[in-house]
């Protein structure tokens, strides 16, 4: 009776994968955008869209009103290391130095031509460092004179290839180019495959990209120029969202729509959606408005570090846009708040940072966000795992907040909402995960250290903040994005 | 309060062994005011016990319905009420009966399984998992009511040390915890659980000579157990049938309603499918694996129709699927998200063959009348072959979109 049982068995099985076989082939005969081939007329492929299912928006309170406000110039700015992944700090100044903006700070042990500039002018007032003498930033006191280290222009229409990328080293626009695999700062004497901006952000909260490169365009069609010589005149993949025209009649852009919740607007998932990283590619990935940072200091001669800062949260008194630098005192964007009740966030609240109310806005930042603390213990009946939680957004549906309408938004404040267990709920993670790569596995094998599962499981598509959402949602509270950096740099150690 | 004692518990304190106790009830009553340190700010409000607490909930339908049940199919052993009677006669005396043997079969539950938990919890000195919570109450639902307690108790102690422990405790075991325990019930003590003890005291009520004529107390399925090897038109056998008949004891009425004896949870479909529907729509318990689940049991149930070889095999699909613990094992084992498949395509293999395999086992094999247990305790060992075989697909599917972009920058 058993052998029968296990026949039957076997044969089901058998029939199952079979199945499952022929949905593949089936599919993939279907021209999805996974299998479009890399080397085809790009004008066909214009303005294509995509629709990712997966994902969530959480919906939090305190967007900004869309009024650009300038942020009062601050005393001080910094510039911080370990805001860029991957590069290890090699000083060139001392403290007291004069600094003009433009003039390297410290530049990559790894690749010494790659400057990292001031972006303003002034004296070096201190080198923070921290565990191990690790350099934490480097403070420069503003003397409030805009003098600028003139740097060589460029034509980006005509330049070659090495000419843009030395000039983007030493013009200090390098740090911003990060990498798929390893989701760092790229590696100058790579050749990438293909260059990806996302044209927005989809995180909670996040900035509008139209309001942030309003009147901008030009500089970010030089930067785009600029890109696409690095790739020998290839297109740059520019990820857009429904309802946006101002990247409308760009040069050297194969746009392609996303439509679809967060995680939408990382690039990883448009690189993912469009033209995947396979084992031995590199790609480069820039956010928008450093591409314009980029067309304009290379045009200008001029290093431009310009952020238009979303000021979000629901603690912020006036949610807004400020027009700034990097590394400017969060101080001059969260309108004097202060006080430990408060948490200041330089980032999005999925993928940031927490700073110090005195501190300074990340280089890699276009928004900071102010939420309550949750410092307080919930009684299981009012505000614990008890209660009825109507005001509890909950990507599982174990709260009723899910039945209120989608224009409701919630306060979040910071607490856990519980401690961290053995990993029990499955199916959580996949939902929110907008990859063809399975989410459990992989961060399994990363805590395994098992490079070559790690391989087979997807991990050069991603980066941490495409597991943002899955760290949110996660019922046992890990920590899945700490995982994933963990494995991306034992990855790159073991590959040398 | 809870503050004022604390330092007792703290390093140093003289009841400092015992922290895990003071932790389990001080995060029970009040959710830690921990805040996020790295990775995202903002964590979404629901943990573990929400979860946990949540499977509780959708197991009370089940829970209060197998007490009343009890209750009521002693009286009818004895004769004190008979199908006849509205249901509702003697309501309370039903529960009471009910309660009196459910009750301790929960508290010893609980009381060995926690104490064990908390055991280990304190000598690897981490904090409680929640996961006993619901194996906890799973356990006296799946065990027949006159289980005696020892026993209850030295399958909850194999249960939780061998089959969760051993592997590292929550979320690390291979077997569901629960069904682990009755499964130990049933091969260490298999004259005890198949005897008569799924009826609250029939064996005394027979010496005693207090039992309705004709009375048995077996359960659905060992009746049909007992047909297997018979020729269909054996008076035995026709007698067994007749009691699956639309006005018999088994009727697809009584059995979905779950007026039949049986283990403590188990007996009513509707009760359960209750619970189901709040897993469902709070999506905790798979639906997928609950659906393929019910598809694999209705597909062998209906293959078996066709084959019509026996009389067990002609029980209509929809009357196998409502009978046993079939139901109670789709909704509240199969579903276990530790034991279970855990990717999403693997859930629909492993709940359409754990179902399937169901039906299969307990029509063939006679001696195995709950077939559920054995089928779902045999997917939980094949979930990670399953899963290997899902990951593996998109693995080489990888592997393939590698080899095409290889070969396409060699040809450009």
């Amino acid at each position: 009776m058993a052998l029968e049982g296990l026949l039957v068995l076997v044969l089901g099985w058998k029939l199952a994968i079979d199945a499952e076989i022929y949905t593949k082939v089936v599919l993939a005969s279907v021209p999805r955008p996974n299998f479009a081939p890399r080397k085809v007329n790009l004008s066909v492929l214009m303005s294509r869209k995509i629709r990712i299912k997966k994902g969530a928006d959480i919906r939090l309170k305190g967007r900004p009103a869309t009024t650009v406000d300038a942020a009062a110039s601050t005393a001080t700015y910094a510039v911080q290391p370990p805001n860029y992944h991957g590069v290890t700090p090699k000083l060139e100044v001392k403290e007291g130095a004069a600094v003009q903006t433009g003039s390297p700070l410290f530049h990559s042990k790894e690749t010494p031509a790659m400057k990292f500039l001031s972006p303003t002018s002034g004296t070096v007032k201190s080198i923070v460092r921290g565990e191990k003498r690790r350099i934490l930033a480097v403070v420069v006191e503003s003397n409030a004179k805009s003098e600028a280290v003139a740097l060589a222009k460029i034509d980006v229409a005509s330049a070659s290839s090495d000419a843009i990328r030395e000039a983007m080293l030493s013009h200090g626009m390098f740090p911003f180019v990060g990498q798929r695999p390893f989701a760092d700062v790229a590696t100058p004497t790579d050749a990438p495959r293909s260059i990806h901006v996302s044209g927005f952000d989809s995180s909670p909260l996040a900035p509008d990209m139209e309001i942030v490169l309003q009147g901008r365009m030009d500089s970010f069609q030089a930067g785009i120029l600029a890109l696409s010589a690095l790739v020998g005149g290839d297109a740059i993949h520019l990820g857009t969202c429904p309802g946006q025209t101002a990247y409308a009649g760009l040069n050297k852009v194969e746009i392609t729509e996303f439509e679809g919740p967060h995680p939408a607007g990382n690039v990883g998932v448009q690189i993912h959606h469009t033209l995947p990283v396979n084992k031995g590619e590199i790609v480069w990935t820039m956010h928008a408005e450093d591409v314009a940072n980029l067309g304009e200091t290379l045009t200008s001669g001029k290093y431009t570090a310009k952020r238009t800062v979303a000021a979000t949260g629901s603690e912020h008194p006036a949610p807004r846009y400020y027009q700034t630098h990097i590394g400017c005192e969060l101080a001059s964007l969260t309108n004097g708040l202060q006080g430990d009740s408060v948490r200041v966030i330089s980032g999005n609240p999925l993928t940031g940072t927490h700073a110090a109310s005195d501190g300074y806005l990340g280089g890699l930042d276009h928004q900071i966000t102010l939420l309550p603390e949750g410092s307080e213990p919930k009684f299981l009946l009012t505000a614990g795992w008890l209660s009825p939680g109507l005001d509890k957004f909950s990507l599982s549906k174990s709260y009723p907040t899910w039945l209120l309408p989608k224009s409701k938004e919630f306060v979040m404040d910071t607490n856990t909402g519980g401690e961290e267990r053995a990993f029990v709920v499955t199916g959580q993670y996949e939902p929110v995960f907008p990859f063809d790569i399975y989410p459990v596995q992989l961060i399994k094998s990363i805590m395994a250290n098992d490079i070559d599962a790690m391989e087979k499981l997807g991990i050069y598509e991603v980066a941490p903040e495409d597991f943002a959402l899955c760290e949110y949602a996660c019922t046992s509270k890990i920590d899945v994005q700490d995982i994933v950096r963990d494995g991306l740099d034992n990855l790159k150690k073991e590959l040398g | 309060m809870l503050d004022s004692i604390r330092p007792h518990f703290e390093e140093g304190g003289k009841l400092s062994r015992f922290w895990v106790v003071y932790d389990s009830l001080e995060t029970f009553a009040f959710t830690p005011g921990h805040t996020t340190k790295k990775g995202v700010q903002i964590r979404d409000g629901v943990d573990l016990k929400r979860t946990m607490f949540l499977v509780i909930v959708a197991l009370i339908p089940a829970l209060l319905f197998g007490t009343w049940n009890q209750g009521h199919q002693y009286m009818l052993s004895i004769g004190e009420v008979s199908v006849a009677d509205p249901l509702m006669m003697a309501f309370f005396d039903k529960m009471l009966i009910g309660a009196i043997k459910v009750l301790p079969l929960v508290v010893v539950s609980y009381g060995v399984g926690l104490g064990i938990e908390f055991l280990f919890a304190g000598m690897r000195g981490h904090s409680i998992n929640e996961g006993y919570l619901v194996s906890g109450m799973l356990i006296p639902l799946i065990m027949p009511v006159d289980v005696p307690l020892w026993m209850l108790a030295l399958a909850v102690a194999f249960a939780v040390i061998i089959a969760k422990e051993v592997f590292g405790g929550t979320g690390m075991n291979i077997l569901n915890v629960a069904l682990t325990a009755r499964a130990f019930l049933f091969f260490a003590y298999p004259k005890q659980l198949s005897g008569e003890i799924w009826i609250h005291e029939v064996a005394t009520s027979k010496a005693g000579g207090l039992l309705v004529d004709g009375y048995t107390g077996a359960t659905a399925l060992g009746q049909l157990a007992s047909t297997v090897g018979k020729a269909p038109t054996e008076p035995a056998v026709m007698g067994v049938m007749d009691m699956f008949a639309a006005d018999g004891m088994f009727s697809l009425t009584n059995s979905f309603f779950g007026l039949i004896p049986g283990s403590v949870g188990e007996t009513s479909a509707l009760a359960i499918l209750i619970g189901a529907a709040l897993l469902i729509w709070t999506g905790i318990g798979s639906w997928k694996v609950m659906s393929s689940f019910l598809v694999g049991g209705l597909a062998m149930g209906a293959i078996f129709n066709a084959m019509g070889l026996n009389a067990y095999m002609t029980i209509p699909a929809i009357h196998q699927v409502v009978m046993g613990g079939f139901m109670f094992g789709m909704v509240f084992m199969a579903t276990d998200p530790v034991s279970a498949a855990q990717t999403e395509r693997g859930k629909w293999v492993y709940g359409f063959f754990g179902g399937f395999l169901s039906i299969m086992i307990r029509v063939f094999n006679p001696a195995y009348p709950e077939g559920v247990m054995m089928a779902i305790l045999f997917m939980n060992v094949m979930a990670p072959l399953i899963d290997h075989y899902v990951i593996q697909a998109n693995v080489s599917k990888r592997e393939k979109r590698m080899q095409l972009s290889l070969s396409q920058r060699a040809t450009a």
